[in-house]
């Protein structure tokens, strides 16, 4: 078959039809795959729902409400056992981080406590911010079972009570400033739901 | 106070040559000549610039509200294809003087990842059309900054007696690290 | 060219990283560890495979002055496949590669593939030429994913053999250009032992000098 010449009509057609298939196909294949990503997306959110929080038999995702804050919105996912409140999961941000946004998962007990946080999106520096991530180091750990009442949330370098990732101030911080924001909404009457 | 934070931190601390990792092609490709180095930077701040522009305008009031966002890879990389194109026929005809200087550099920057970059890191970012251009505008100041800093110590690396497996590109990937070590001194100035 | 010398030719003569000189952003910046590098490297292979192939099927339709447009849309139609299905079936490694995974499609081993061979030749050469390329890639980032690891954390595909953290400097941004030069060079080191090697290498910087001039003057 010999090439197809250069005209005008004959590179609109082409250009148009290869857009055109792109498009239709893609189309199809985002059909296919949209129901699965939202599943993987919801899947990590409750696995990190279900790490910070004690065992709870109702569904936190059901029972979610919000609270617009600093531009953005965090997230309330209240826990229940037989009814009865054991704790929220909230879904926090900061933009303080080394390289953009940081999003966090943490646990507050009834009483304000902190059961445990995860990391549910980052862009810090791998090997060095990145050890927030419990996959990567067992730093945020010592967050586990503090009360801010009595542990300040702010690293020692600011006179706080946190230890910060090693030649990573600015990503813990951040890290900080998330949890804060976090506890902060939840006591102002961020737990009646 | 925010537009001070992006430009220090585009331009220093997240160098996206040094530390994102985008457009080492041309880091390294056109780098031999200091005056290569500032054409080519100029040409990638143009497109940048403009490039960032069109694709928010794009995201914001046809992708986003047409829910058509998994389109947006290949709608970027079209705009800036012919955003490229368009630049270089209008640049042939309105400003001849300024075509020669970066005419060269043009077509080049299509494949240059750093625009396609800067375009998704801005709307990633949540950035507004004013915070967009500028964080733009320092990336490719960054950009143009390294490969400056870049090419004169490769014109002095052509003099030295270096072993000759090293002579060329691997020396230029070493000082590229020593650089990017350099950078990192930045760190903590945000 | 034999199919056989057509798969292999990407792995060491024109190796796309090591030789070539191509792809460098994805190369560095996804190389922290050898299972990211190897994530990578798939994703690229499969863009490569399958742009590969839809290029040679349709070479023949294409008016040439329309010819880059077109390639350019095949290959984001297949980064934005490679997109949503990484997003659906292996979420954690999409969230690590980020950004570069829509960045593939100004990948110039991709773009450079289809230009240089898939528009010349037939389906099942395109194919095979798409999959010895990738898997080139692959490799090379697997290697220097593996070398920064090893040196960073003393682990290797997230086996820790030695305790503590490793010259933290090689998963930082200056190791992997650090790494990466001296890989560089043992490649020219063995190179420069084999004439026949540089022969091949310089033909296809002839050729894809020769497909940008053209742009240029058009």
């Amino acid at each position: 078959m010999s090439k197809k010449e250069s005209t005008l009509p004959n590179m609109i057609i082409a250009m148009l039809a290869v857009t055109l298939a792109a498009s239709a196909s893609l189309g199809f294949i985002y059909q296919l795959t949209k129901e699965p990503i939202a599943a993987a997306k919801l899947a990590k959110k409750m696995d990190a729902i279900r790490q910070v929080l004690p065992a709870f038999d109702n569904d936190p995702n059901s029972d979610e409400y919000k609270l617009g804050i600093d531009g953005d919105t965090l997230h309330f996912f209240p826990a229940k056992k037989n009814g009865q409140l054991v704790g929220t999961a909230v879904e926090t941000f900061t933009r303080q981080g080394f390289s953009g946004e940081i999003k966090v998962m943490v646990g507050l007990l009834p009483d304000g406590s902190i059961k445990d946080v995860a990391v549910l999106e980052h862009h810090e520096t791998p090997g060095l911010g990145d050890k927030m991530d419990r996959k990567k180091s067992d730093w945020s750990k010592q967050f586990i079972g503090k009360n801010p009442l009595n542990f300040k949330l702010t690293v020692t370098k600011d006179g706080g009570d946190v230890d910060a990732i090693t030649a990573s101030t600015i990503s813990s911080r951040a890290f900080c400033d998330a949890l804060n924001r976090a506890y902060n909404a939840y006591m102002e009457g961020g737990q009646n739901d | 106070m925010e537009f001070i934070i992006i430009v220090i931190s585009a331009i220093f601390v997240n160098n996206i040559v040094l530390t994102k990792f985008l457009g080492i092609c041309p880091f390294i490709g056109v780098s031999n000549k200091v005056e290569t180095a500032i054409g080519m930077s100029g040409a990638v701040m143009f497109v940048m610039v403009l490039a960032t522009m069109v694709t928010y305008l794009i995201q914001v009031y046809v992708l986003v509200p047409l829910g058509i966002g998994f389109l947006q890879t290949i709608t970027f990389i079209l705009i800036i294809a012919s955003l490229v194109q368009m630049v270089e026929i209008m640049l042939k005809k309105v400003s001849p003087s300024l075509f020669q200087a970066l005419g060269i550099f043009l077509p080049l920057i299509t494949t240059n990842c750093a625009v396609l970059g800067v375009a998704i890191l801005s709307v990633q970012n949540d950035y507004n059309l004013l915070e967009g251009v500028v964080f733009a505008a320092a990336t490719a100041v960054g950009f143009g900054l390294s490969l400056i800093i870049f090419s004169s110590i490769r014109e002095h690396l052509d003099l030295m007696n270096i072993p000759k497996a090293m002579k060329g590109v691997p020396i230029a990937f070493i000082v590229a690290g020593l650089l990017a070590m350099a950078f990192m001194g930045f760190a903590g100035i945000v | 060219m034999t199919n056989l010398k057509n798969f292999t030719k990407g792995f060491v003569q024109e190796n796309p990283v090591f030789v070539l000189f191509l792809g460098l952003c994805p190369t560095l910046g996804t190389t922290t560890s050898a299972i990211n590098g190897m994530g990578m490297g798939l994703a690229t292979t499969f863009v490569l495979l399958g742009s590969n192939v839809v290029v040679s099927l349709i070479k023949d339709f294409i008016p040439d002055k329309v010819r880059i447009p077109s390639f350019i849309v095949i290959i984001a139609s297949f980064v934005t496949v490679v997109e949503l299905s990484m997003q659906a079936y292996v979420p954690a490694l999409f969230d690590t590669l980020g950004l570069f995974i829509p960045l593939i499609v100004v990948n110039c081993i991709v773009l450079g593939r289809a230009e240089a061979f898939a528009s010349k030749n037939s389906v099942g050469k395109s194919a095979i030429d798409g999959l010895g390329m990738g898997f080139g890639f692959t490799m090379a980032l697997m290697i220097l994913g593996g070398v920064r690891e090893i040196l960073g954390s003393g682990s290797i595909f997230g086996f820790k053999f030695i305790e503590g953290d490793g010259m933290l400097l090689f998963v930082l941004a200056p190791g992997a250009f650090i790494a990466l030069g001296y890989l560089i060079m043992l490649m020219q080191k063995l190179k420069a032992k084999s004439t026949k090697l540089t022969e091949s290498q310089e033909l296809y910087l002839k050729e894809t000098s020769l497909h940008n001039s053209d742009k240029l003057n058009n």
